[in-house]
């Protein structure tokens, strides 16, 4: 069967894809950010995923003010990074797995989600720097990518607690998908930033530090923090952290952390990235079963 | 689950904030034909039309005479107050060649300079721009 392995959260800044792009990530401004991916890089070449389901938000890309999906599932063979306004990325293609993503699509929708099914999308930085940050300059991504794009720009996005149960939910189709495959579960957006209006350039250090404590161990708190919360803590764009949640309710019951790094700034906002292991007991034991 | 939300009350909150529109459904209708012009500027091609003569490109468009005036003079906070998303506003100014931090900051009442700085120090504290009532 196939097992949810991690889970891993980072931020996906327009910002960082460039410095990667350009060869800026040794400069004095750029280097604190990235010191902080290397351990997850070489983690993620002894950990092999063979997909990730990355949960993302597309930023007025795919998706302009004609269609508005709350919660929509890439199910095509493969996305092409898209022209923001500045040309398209150089990165890879992105490969998907359209048969565990209908899989996924069709048991969410049976589990009371009404996901949106996609079968052609370009995609943006919100999934590409993610990709980057994890396995750096490469002419091909080691592993299939099925995108998961969240509505947080045009309210009300979902609550944190039905992310949270949404995740929850991915973990049952995916443990219910008959082939051996190792999956991980990403989450991206955020940390604290606010990119319009007065308040810009808004920071909440500890209220972020707050949030990467209480996202390993058994409490599950984070699930029920209003959007108001989001906005006034950690500026009108820190609600893309409600994505997160969706990696989390992913991971079970409790996790371990394995790494974690928080930095400020990259151009307007905090970098915010954590590495959690699901330690709920019967997968646990499956995952003994599988290793043996 | 949980329990309903009040929309109402959850709408009104988002009022309190300082310097800060949440683009809710009313600013979604209101600045819809702005953010699809806004859009429009992902293609190249459009994107010379429009340098080459903003007004008749705007004016393809069934925007209001004060969206219009507000991207001529690229007043980002009007823009907002105007029905605009940041998201979609990005069109525009990457079209003009800037970056999210400087078209940002021009909403700010900083320099970029100071702006950058700001950052680099770690950002805006929250403390004091929670709440307008409240004032925390
Ligand atoms: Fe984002």
């Amino acid at each position: 069967m196939a097992r949810i392995t991690a889970g891993v959260a980072c931020s996906h800044i327009p910002a960082l894809g460039v410095a990667v792009d350009f060869e800026k990530t040794e400069e004095a401004y750029w280097k604190p950010a990235f010191t902080g991916f290397d351990w997850t890089r070489e983690w993620e070449k002894a950990e092999e995923p063979d997909v990730v389901i990355l949960v993302y938000n597309d930023h007025a890309t795919a998706f302009d003010m004609k269609f508005i999906p709350t919660f929509a599932i890439g199910c095509a063979e493969s996305f092409t990074p898209a022209d923001e306004g500045w040309g398209p990325r150089q990165v890879p293609v992105v490969e998907g797995h359209p048969d565990l993503a209908w899989h996924i699509a069709q048991s969410c929708i049976l589990d009371e989600f009404d996901m949106t099914i996609i079968n052609e999308m370009e995609v943006d930085h919100g999934l590409t720097v993610p990709l980057s940050m994890m396995f750096g300059k490469v002419d091909k991504w080691p592993c299939k990518v099925i995108p998961l794009a969240v509505n947080v720009v045009t309210y009300p996005p979902p609550s944190g607690n039905r992310c949270w149960a949404l995740g929850e939910a991915i973990r049952r189709a995916v443990e219910s998908y008959p082939e051996d495959l190792n999956v991980q579960v990403w989450g991206t957006g955020g940390m604290s930033h606010q990119l319009q209006g007065p308040r810009a350039g808004l920071i909440n250090k500890e209220w972020d530090n707050r949030f990467l404590d209480q996202l390993s161990g058994s409490t599950d708190a984070l699930r029920h923090i209003p959007h108001i919360e989001y906005l006034r803590e950690t500026g009108s764009e820190g609600i893309e952290m409600v994505m997160w949640l969706i990696m989390r309710g992913a991971m079970g019951k409790t996790t371990e952390q394995l790494h974690r790094h928080y930095h400020v700034p990259a151009s307007n906002t905090a970098v915010g990235h954590i590495v959690l292991r699901p330690v709920d007991e019967a997968s646990a034991a499956n995952d003994v079963g599988a290793a043996a | 689950m949980t329990t309903p939300r009040d929309i109402h009350a959850y709408l009104a909150e988002f009022e309190d904030i300082p310097g800060t529109r949440v683009f809710t459904a009313a600013r979604a209708r209101q600045g819809y034909h702005l953010n699809q012009f806004a859009m429009s500027l992902m293609k190249a091609e459009n994107r010379e039309t429009f340098k080459a003569n903003e007004r008749a490109y705007l004016d393809r468009w069934p925007m209001t005479e004060e969206q219009k005036q507000a991207v001529l003079d690229r007043d980002f906070n009007r823009c907002l107050e105007l029905g605009g998303n940041i998201y979609f506003l990005a069109k525009l100014f990457s079209t003009d060649g800037k970056s999210f931090a400087q078209a940002v900051s021009t909403m700010t009442d900083m320099s970029f300079e100071d702006y950058t700085a700001m950052m680099i120090a770690g950002g805006r504290s929250p403390v004091g721009v929670r709440s307008i009532k409240e004032k925390y």
